[in-house]
Order: C-alpha cells, then structure tokens, then sequence
C-alpha cells in the first residue's frame, strides 16, 4: 500500500481497533493456572502454549470487494509427559474447570498408549536472542483503510479496461510457551499482506507482497505491476514443450525450492525419506547454491524458538553446492548423537523437525540482466500446483501461471501459452547459470522466504496447456 | 447456544443488517498416528465459537469470535456490520440472495458407533498392530498409519427465522508401507493414499476396512514395486481404480463447476474455470455414458460431502452434473443462482469453522455407476494398463490441463491383467479425457470415496468432500509422461 502520504490520509479515519492481543502477563496467567492445575493433580510434567491470533481479510473480485472477514481466537495447548509417556490436548476455552478437563484428558490420553524409550523429559529454562516483528501501523489497519487501498486497485483496473482480484489482508498474532521445569518464551509478531491478478481480456498477471509492516509494500504499485503483465500476456503463442532456459521470478523459485524444506530434517533421514539420504557432504548442487536456515534474518518472521522452546539456531545447510548440515529437535539430535538445531515440532509429532526459515544465497544479476542475456528462454511469473512425483530424486510437476513469456535475443519477445513442468529440483539447482539478490518472496505453495531470482538451463517442460 | 445466536442477529439487525446469519460450532477431534512402531501423534482438540454473516448497505462483512458471552458475541456483530459498511465502499452491485424458506430442524448424521466412545487403547493397539505387520516384510524401511475422527456440532441461525441443528461425525482412517532402495522411494497405501478412507460415520468403519488384513500385502507391494518394469510413455488404453478416479472427479469435474470460480471470486487464488457460463447445456463435457451429480442428500451415502442443511441454511439436493455426457449444472449459493437463471440455490455453501465464512464448496461430486465387472472389463480390454492408488496430482487453475501419476499400475494383456509397473502416470485435457470413457463398472464396485483436504479460499479452508466412483476405462490415454526425459 503507499505510503506514508495514503497512511495519513486514512488515519483520520481509521476507527480505533476495537480489538487488541491480550498483554503478555495475561497469558503467562494462564500457563501458570494449567502449570497449578497439573501439579496439584499430581501430572509430573507439564508443557503449555498459548496463541492468540486476530486476522482481517479483505477479498476482493471483478472490481468489488465480495467477502470481507475477521477473526479472534486463542487457543491452550497443553502436554503432559507422565511415566514415560506423552500426549497433547487444545482446547480454545480457559476457564479452570476446560483447562482441568484438558489437563485429565491429556493424562488418560497418555496412559493409554505403551511406554515409548526415546521420549525426553522436558527442557529448562532456554535464553533467547530477542526479535521485534510486531509493528503497531500493522496492528492498527483497520477494514476501512484496506477496502480504500482495494478500492484504488480496483478503479486502476476499471481505468485500463481489466478486472482485478485478489486480497488484502492484515494480522496480529501472539504465542506463548511454558513449561513445569520453568522454561518460558514469549513471540508477538504482525503480518500484512497484498495479492493481486489482473485480467486483461483472457490473459491475467499477478504480484503479491508480504511483510511484518504493510508500510514496506505498495499496493497500488503491485496492482499496476500485474496490470502492465496482463496487457503483455495477451494473445500468447503455443510454443512446443521441450527443455528452455529459464528466468524465474523470485515467486516461482519459492514454490518450487520450498519443498526441499523437510528434506533437511533429521528426522526424515532417518526415516530415508529425504532426497539427501546418503548424499550429505558429497557434491549435489551447483557450487553457486548456498542455503542457510536463519529465523533471525531481517527479511525474516516466525518464533525464535521451536516446538519445544529450544532456541533457533542459524544452520549452513547446503554449503556451496554441498548438503552440509540438517536440523534437529531433542529427540532425533539425542539420536544422531548431536546437539538440537531449536526447529523442532510440538510434540507429539512423527515428523520431527524442519527448517522453517530459508534464505538462499542469491547473486548480482537483475531479471532485466538475466533476460538481455539470454537468446532464447522463457520468462516465468508464478507457478502452481506443484506436487511431488519422485521423492527421492525430488521431480516435481506443476504449471506455470499468470504470465509466461519468450525471450529471444536479449528481449521479451511475446507471451506464450502455459506449460506443465516435470522437473528435478536437484537437477534444477545444478543447472542455475544465474542468480539475482535475494529477497523475501510470497507466493501461494510454500511459506514466505527470502530467495533470489534465478535463471537456469533445461528447465523441462512437458505439455502445454490451453492458455 | 440459541441465545448466542439470537443476541448476535439482533445486535446485527439494530446496527443496520438487512440480512444476517449465525453460526455457532463446536468441533471435537482426535488424532492417532504410528511411525515405525511407535505412536506418532497422539492427540485431541476441540474449538468452540460464533461467526456472524451480515449484509449492510448492500456489501457483506463478516467477523468471528471464541468469546461466548453476550457481550462478546454483540461485538462480533457489530465488528461484522462494521466491516460491511467498509465493504459497501468498494461495491458494484447490491447483494441479492435467491429466496429461500426458513427452517427449524435438527439433524444428525449417521453413526453406529460413536469413535470418541471406543477405548483409545484398542484404537493405538489396532495401528500398531497394523505398523507391525507392514514391518514384518523385509526391505519395507518406513510404516505409518493414522485414525482421525471428528464430531461436528452446528447451530446455524438466520435473520428470516431459521434455527437448524447439526451433529456429523467424520471418521477416516490408512496405512502406508514405504521402501527406498538403491535411488528409489517406492510405497503403497490403503485403503486410499493421504490418509486412507474417510467419510460422515463412525468406527463401524475402521472395523470395515480391516487394515491388518492389507497391510503385509501394501509392504510387499512396496517393496516389489522396486523390481518392476517402468510404466512405458504412449497412448494406451487406462483402466482406474475407484479411489484415483474419485480425485479425477474432484479435480476434473468438481472445482470446474463452482459457480464462484467460473464468476471469477478465485481468480487470484484456486483459479478460475474453463467451464464459462455460455457451456452451461451446451457442452459435450463427456461420453454419453456419463452420468456426474452432486448429491448431498443422505440417501446418497455417507459422503464428507453429506448432510441435512447446507451452512446458508439451504436444504441438501442432488443436482445434475453432466446427464448423458453433457454439461448440466453448477455448484450454487443464494447469491450466485441467479446469474445461471435459478430460483433457488443449489445448497452448496459449507464452512470449514465458526471462524470461517461459508463458500461454495463440492458436497459429493459422483461418477454414477455403470454395467460393467472389473473382471469383464479386463476381460474386454486387448491392451492397456491399469492405474490405482493416487501418487501426486496437478491440473492448471483453468482445470483443462491435468496429470495425476499413481502408486502402482499392472499391464493388461489379452483381457488379462499382466506384470506390475511403477511410477505410473496419465495426462490431458478434461473434456477430451471424459469424452473418451466408454466403461463404468457397476453399483456393486461403487465405493463413496472421502477426500478429507480439499484446500480453497483466503483466509484457506479446508473441506472434506465425497466422489462416488466404481473403476471406469478411458482410451487413447496420454501415459508415462511424468516420468520420461529426465
């Protein structure tokens, strides 16, 4: 959304929030009733969270907003570790007696199951580097400050002949986790974010921003992004399916890098379902392909702290073109005889862990760059529906979308109907002949990143589509 | 939970909604999984809240809440009005909702035995028990299983006088034996791939699916997948199994027929639809044995798709989805039947949530049955191959181009099915994929499949939807193209 010029414009406007996240003792308040609860019923050991979230949305199509909705909930999670055993019970009401029933029922729950050897007791008290990702501006945006940021994309639409859709939408969320051996953390963050697709006839664009400050995003400037593709991708030309270099916008790389995510659990080594079974430490990847998990990169959100409250910690895990490193929790580090990485999952769980903060190392070439040099290729916005067809050599399938264009000679050329890709990603981060600063990027299959964009050779694509 | 609904509406009505709805949900849910011998999750939750609908001047707003009281379910109202009225700044047209009677009934869907009711103990004794034999299969590296079940409670309550009651239970349940070898990960599920079987009941199925008595034949299968042939690239004749072509139907016909689609509510999200409204009764969607309705009435089954009164409060029907092989109708709501010239929508809008507003979703989108046996239609079949067990799925947001690719597939020979095949795939073009059915077995092989993660909409929601579907042939199918050149 603009800028501080429309920020002014609409505060007078804007009607006070009528709802706010709790303060952050009224939450401790309550993990420390489950924590008196659980003790005076003589559970062992205790872990709790709690969340509370408040979410807007603003969704909007053919030029007018069609739904608008809210929402506020908090939730207790609560787990027991009793004898050996352990189980997890929520619950979104907190009276004494709710909690007491969670708390009995999360007992009977464990009891209920054999004795399992490799559960941990509970962590103790951790030390967190701290993070500030909760931005008041954010928390304040009210529904009428986003249906007038809606309605200026929706008259530029209506001025170029286009109909736009897509959503605005803006949150407050907040998390706490204690435990009985005096473990407690605390994380509030906001998060905004705008989509938008412009139809130009039967040829649409889309461009999407998402940050902890909505004030770091233009939607009127992504809105006449989408609008100036759409008029370009109009008219597209089939061309046949085969293997095309490729300039992938930084969105497209996300949703297809994104699912290597859980590969780098340890966990999924162990089970031998990553595809770096066997591979860690030997040459898999381009040797210009570097990743690291860092939860405290500025482009970054999310918890300093995992499922268990153990701290996240920055993890090298892919080191010039080698898978170096995974991350652990307590459990599957306690197995693989090394110390927690801080990603894992609430317990119980059977997946273990994963990186929930990507950032790959980008490089010094812009899109523009990449496109002068290339004869021949293909420019791509976004893609979707991606899915998975081999794990282990991890091919993935999938469509491009919302604007697909040639290259040739150093220039876009024309738009061209959308392909259906099947495609190594292993492959894929071999054949990356360029590289472009990296940034945090949105799209619709994975979580936000921070990727650059990235141009690459044979990129394979099978069939093509009707548009 | 009546007085909830009833201070809301009219918290809503005094602030200016010319319309408004209400509904309170109350969902319980449980959550077992094994690992390789081991409990995974073990789990339970439940959630409890109101989400208000209003209409003012004209524009929608909707807000929710988990604060049931009467001081906060007002708010909520009166933060919905609210956002209706910044809704009404960016509006082209005045909301209209077909007409529709109002209702007060109560309704609960069918369950023999109640899962919640069944001792935990027996529940993880059955999925370790199952792990276990999977386990028992040598070059079988990983084993899970899962059981979740849900018990939906909802009060739904309008401004013209409806009050309606619903209790369904969602039960499901699967296993999976995994195998990597060499360069390989190879596995096979049942009863169906991402979590089984799933529909509105209770344990009675789990006892029905007798997983114990599948597992060692998933593991061996798993593992033997390793030393079969590659499912060939060509055009060939494909048999589906039931539960693969259950996704079929959900991704080929059922998103192309929700009228928020085709009007262009999702295009910057799920997509839009091929399925334009001048094709309406005027498209050969497929062959003439083809015979799709949407069908949410309980005499259609007990479907995740199934129930008494959609979340706008409109009884459920069976539509005709393509008749004969041509394009019949829509998914509807009260504010979209109009735009295809009905009086009355179709019954369609489900929520995922109290703190969510209800969208036009699938309800049971079905293949009805046809004449044929599985072992007649192999018997008629010269040369073809059989796919079953659904591995990956991908089709573009116009819902014309797709691929599945499935866990396992045979080759059929002479009318006899033949050596077993992996990484099995197929790909098209919807219309042209349907036109050419020209076999569906009959009503004794039609099995009401469940798929549990139907994922649509911003904030996402995601939905159980049912597909009735009995194996059918296709020809002239494109095959093995997900895995050639690579």
């Amino acid at each position: 959304m603009t800028p501080a010029k429309k920020n002014r414009s609409t505060s007078a406007r804007r009607a006070t929030p009528e709802i706010s996240l709790r303060p952050e003792r009224e939450l401790r308040a309550i993990t420390e009733r489950v924590l008196r609860i659980a003790k005076s019923s003589g559970i062992p050991e205790t872990e709790v969270h709690v969340d509370e979230v408040i979410d807007a949305l603003t969704r909007f199509a053919n030029n007018s907003i069609h739904q608008h909705v809210a929402e506020h909930g908090l939730t207790v999670s609560l787990r027991v570790v009793i004898d050996g055993r352990t189980a997890r019970v929520t619950t979104n009401r907190i009276e004494e007696d709710a909690l007491r029933a969670a708390l009995e029922s999360a007992a009977s729950l464990a009891a209920s199951q054999p004795k399992d050897p490799g559960l941990l007791p509970l962590p103790g008290k951790q030390t967190y580097r701290p993070v500030k990702r909760f931005i008041d501006a954010t928390a304040a945006l009210s529904a009428e400050s986003r249906a007038r940021a809606v309605k200026n994309t929706c008259n530029l639409a209506e001025n170029k002949g286009q109909i736009a859709a897509g959503i605005f939408s803006s949150g407050q969320s907040q998390s706490v986790l204690a435990n009985s051996r005096g473990l407690f953390a605390a994380y509030r963050q906001t998060q905004a974010e705008f989509s938008v697709t412009m139809q130009q006839g039967s040829a649409t664009s889309w461009a999407k921003a998402n940050a902890a400050d909505f004030r770091t995003f233009d939607s009127l400037a992504l809105a006449k992004t989408a609008s100036e593709k759409a008029v370009r991708a109009e008219n597209p030309a089939e061309l046949a399916p085969g293997k095309y270099t490729v300039i992938l916008e930084p969105a497209a790389v996300l949703d297809l890098v994104g699912f290597l995510f859980y590969d780098f659990s340890a966990t999924a080594i162990q089970d031998q379902r990553s595809c770096f079974s066997g591979r860690l430490g030997k040459p898999l990847l381009g040797k210009n392909i570097t990743i690291t998990d860092d939860v405290h990169h500025p482009d970054q959100l999310g918890a300093p702290f995992d499922g268990e409250g153990i701290p996240r910690q920055s993890v090298i895990l892919v080191d010039d073109g080698v898978p170096r490193n995974l991350v652990y929790s307590r459990r599957s580090a306690k197995k693989s005889g090394t110390r927690p990485t801080g990603h894992g999952f609430a317990l119980p769980n059977e997946y273990g862990e994963a990186p929930m903060n990507l950032v790959i190392g980008g490089g010094n070439s812009s899109i523009e760059e990449m496109i002068v040099g290339t004869d021949r290729g293909l420019l791509v916005t976004r893609l979707w529906y991606i899915r998975e067809l081999d794990p282990y050599e991890k091919v993935m399938t999938g469509m491009t979308r919302d604007g697909l264009f040639l290259v040739e000679k150093g220039k876009v050329s024309r738009s061209v109907r959308n392909f259906r890709f099947n495609q190594s990603i292993l492959q894929m981060l071999q054949n990356v002949e360029a590289l472009g600063p990296s940034r945090r990027a949105t799209a619709e299959e994975s979580f936000e990143m921070v990727v650059p964009p990235m141009k690459i050779g044979n990129f394979h694509f099978s069939e093509v589509t009707k548009f | 939970m009546w007085d909830y609904c009833g201070h809301s509406l009219d918290t809503a009505r005094l602030r200016g909604a010319t319309y408004a709805d209400v509904r309170v949900m109350h969902q319980r849910q449980r959550d077992l999984t094994t690992k390789s011998g081991e409990v995974g999750t073990l789990g339970q939750s439940e959630s409890i809240g109101l989400g208000i609908r209003v209409v003012v001047n004209g524009a929608w707003g909707f807000a929710s809440t988990d604060q049931l009281t009467r001081e906060g379910v007002a708010a909520c109202a009166a933060q919905a009005v609210s956002i209706a009225k910044a809704s009404a700044l960016a509006k082209k047209e005045d909301v209209r909702l077909a007409a529709e009677p109002s209702y007060v009934d109560s309704w609960q869907g069918p369950c023999q035995k109640d899962p919640f009711e069944i001792p935990l103990e027996s529940q993880i004794d059955l999925l370790l028990k199952a792990d276990a034999a999977m386990r028992q299969i040598k070059g079988v590296t990983l084993t899970e299983t899962d059981m979740q079940f849900r018990k939906i409670d909802s009060w739904f309550a309008s401004s013209a006088g409806s009050k309606i009651h619903q209790r369904r239970y969602h039960s499901g349940c699967g296993i999976v034996a995994t195998s990597f070898k060499d360069d390989a990960i190879q596995k096979r599920s049942y009863p169906n791939s991402f979590g089984g079987q799933h529909i509105l009941g209770g344990y009675e199925l789990i006892e029905a699916m007798d997983l114990l008595k599948h597992a060692p034949q998933m593991a061996e299968e798993s593992v033997a997948l390793h030393s079969a042939a590659q499912c060939p690239e060509k055009k060939s004749t494909l048999i589906l199994g039931g539960s693969q072509l259950g996704l079929q139907i959900h991704e080929s016909v059922g998103h192309p027929i929700e009228l928020d689609r085709v009007l262009g509510q999702e295009a910057n999200f799920a997509g839009t639809s091929f399925l334009t409204l001048d094709k309406l009764n005027n498209l050969r969607y497929a062959s003439q044995i083809v015979n799709v309705v949407a069908d949410a009435r309980p005499a259609h089954g007990p479907g995740l798709g199934t129930f008494a009164y959609d979340d706008e409060g409109v009884p459920a029907q069976c539509i005709d989805v393509i008749k004969d092989g041509e394009f019949r109708g829509y998914l509807s709501s009260r504010e979209t039947a109009h735009l295809i010239g009905l009086q009355r929508s179709g019954g369609t809008m489900r929520t995922e949530s109290w703190n969510r507003l209800p969208m036009i979703r699938m309800t049971n989108i079905s293949l009805l049955p046809g004449t044929w046996t599985p072992e007649n239609l192999i018997a008629d079949t010269d040369d073809g191959i059989l796919m079953d067990t659904n591995r990956s799925w991908s089709i573009d947001d116009r819902r014309h181009q797709f691929q599945f690719s499935t866990e396992i597939a045979w080759e059929i020979k002479a009318g006899k099915k033949a050596r077993m095949l992996k990484n099995p795939s197929y790909s098209g073009i919807t219309t042209e994929f349907w036109n050419s059915c020209d076999a569906i077995c009959n009503a004794d092989h039609w099995v009401l499949w469940g798929t549990p993660n139907c994922g649509k909409g911003q904030p996402m929601q995601t939905m159980g939807t049912g597909h009735g579907a009995a194996p059918a042939r296709f020809r002239n199918v494109k095959i093995g193209t997900a895995f050639s050149n690579q």
